[in-house]
């Protein structure tokens, strides 16, 4: 059985994550112990919340730096992918520079947060295994990263934008598949199974 | 395309769900985990609970069904109902809730709504707002409709925007129960005054009702109890129904 590390640094629904995993079976620590999380076969880093905060608390436990040097998959999911971008401009923050992006804000002609099920498009990835074209994921953000290099997943919100993001052995994506309904088991299943 | 969301509501008193539920096959017609699958397998978007005994004494009985739904829902939940501290979110969001609901807590001490959204995002922060008309004016009720409050709706959901709420869920006490449809006039205004999502509850009576929240109320999403536990309206074919419509709806 794998073990799955979901990273904790105060601000994620790290309770929500572990209930969607034991669902697929695995087991599952919620640490923010770096030998820990390095020896996991997975590494799920989720969040929520405010981005400049997040990094505060990521800065003081280490955690920033021992992220990127992670050798195994790592998914980080919606603030957890923000932070993994080049820079955040909630709260002017530097991320932790794995993906591209530069994550802004949504447009204030448009309601935000960003909240509901929304489509996935242009999926390119084993993470979407399974999963069709224009599947539907549940959202809630008010940032959100550009289309990029990196992008392997696109949704659109008065703008088409990257939902999710790989690079090497780091993917993220701005929806929350342990909130998705099957779909979002799917995904976390595919992640699993990588 | 983001979707217009369907939100079955239930409340729950001393752990159980109350006001009837009427569903074939369910082996336990009380138990909020039971319901709450059902629910998420039919379609639902959301579920959203409301803790009608929460006082100090509940809070371990609160406690354990939230940490129940938590585990076996994989669809977003809100929960409400007594909550009133910062300290109270922090352990409903760990145990899996997803979204609080905040009612009176939050007119008595609308420093609250700020509090939250800067400790937790306001994602997580519903500002539930109860209102009735008095002489073609809407005013802000507490206590299930009975205590009259000075806010009028409008500066009200205004003040919860600007606190940082991240979503409002307006019901309209003069509709709620009648199963005539919804507060159109109302939510239209609410629409075009705040830039955060809309959530529209009380007089769901058909499917049309639905139809006419999103499309003349510009509702984002609608929340409607007796008309789904009593199956008046099934989930699935409400979205159909929906879709049919020209509706931007997740089937």
């Amino acid at each position: 059985m794998q073990t799955i590390a979901i990273i904790d640094y105060g601000a994620g629904n790290t309770q929500s994550v572990k209930n969607a995993l034991l669902r697929l079976n695995c087991k599952v620590l919620i640490t923010s112990d770096a030998a820990v999380i390095r020896q996991a076969d997975k590494v799920i880093f989720p969040g929520v919340g405010h981005a400049a905060r997040a990094l505060i608390s990521l800065k003081a436990t280490g955690l920033d730096a021992l992220i990127p040097q992670l050798k195994q998959p790592v998914l980080g999911i919606c603030l957890g992918m923000q932070l993994m971008c080049k820079h955040c401009e909630e709260g002017d923050s530097k991320g932790l520079e794995i993906f591209e992006g530069n994550v802004i804000k949504f447009d204030n002609q448009l309601k935000v947060p960003q909240i509901g099920w929304n489509q996935i498009s242009n999926l390119k990835s084993e993470l979407f295994n399974d999963i069709d074209e224009n599947e539907f994921m549940y959202l809630v953000h008010s940032y959100f990263a550009p289309l990029n290099a990196d992008t392997i997943a696109t949704s659109t919100y008065g703008l088409k934008y990257a939902s999710a993001m790989k690079k090497n052995n780091f993917y993220g994506v701005q929806f929350h598949p342990e909130k998705s309904g099957k779909v979002g088991a799917q995904l976390l299943k595919n992640f699993l199974e990588l | 395309m983001l979707t217009k969301r369907i939100i079955p509501c239930l409340d729950v008193k001393n752990g159980r769900t109350v006001k009837g539920i009427n569903f074939k096959n369910l082996r336990d017609a009380g138990d909020p985990v039971e319901l709450a699958k059902i629910y998420a397998e039919q379609g639902a978007d959301e579920l959203v609970f409301l803790d009608i005994t929460a006082t100090i004494n509940q809070r371990k009985t609160m406690c354990n069904w939230v940490s129940e739904v938590a585990q076996a829902l994989d669809i977003p939940f809100t929960v409400g109902g007594g909550i009133s501290s910062v300290q109270d979110v922090e352990v409903l969001l760990k145990l899996g809730a997803d979204k609080m609901a905040i009612n009176s807590a939050a007119v008595k001490n609308p420093q609250l709504i700020s509090e939250m959204s800067l400790a937790f995002g306001s994602q997580c922060v519903v500002v539930a707002a109860d209102a009735k008309q008095i002489d073609n004016e809407w005013f802000i009720y507490l206590n299930g409709g009975t205590l009259k409050t000075k806010w009028r709706l409008f500066d009200w959901v205004k003040e919860a925007e600007q606190r940082g709420a991240g979503e409002i869920l307006f019901t309209s006490m003069d509709h709620d129960g009648t199963k005539n449809g919804f507060a159109l006039e109302a939510l239209n205004k609410l629409n075009n005054l705040i830039n955060i999502p809309i959530i529209a509850s009380g007089g769901a009576g058909t499917m049309s009702h639905f139809k006419d929240a999103f499309q003349i109320g510009h509702a984002d999403a609608a929340l409607a109890a007796s008309v789904f536990h009593f199956g008046e309206i099934s989930i699935p074919e409400l979205k159909q129904y929906l879709k049919n419509q020209k509706i931007a709806i997740r089937l």
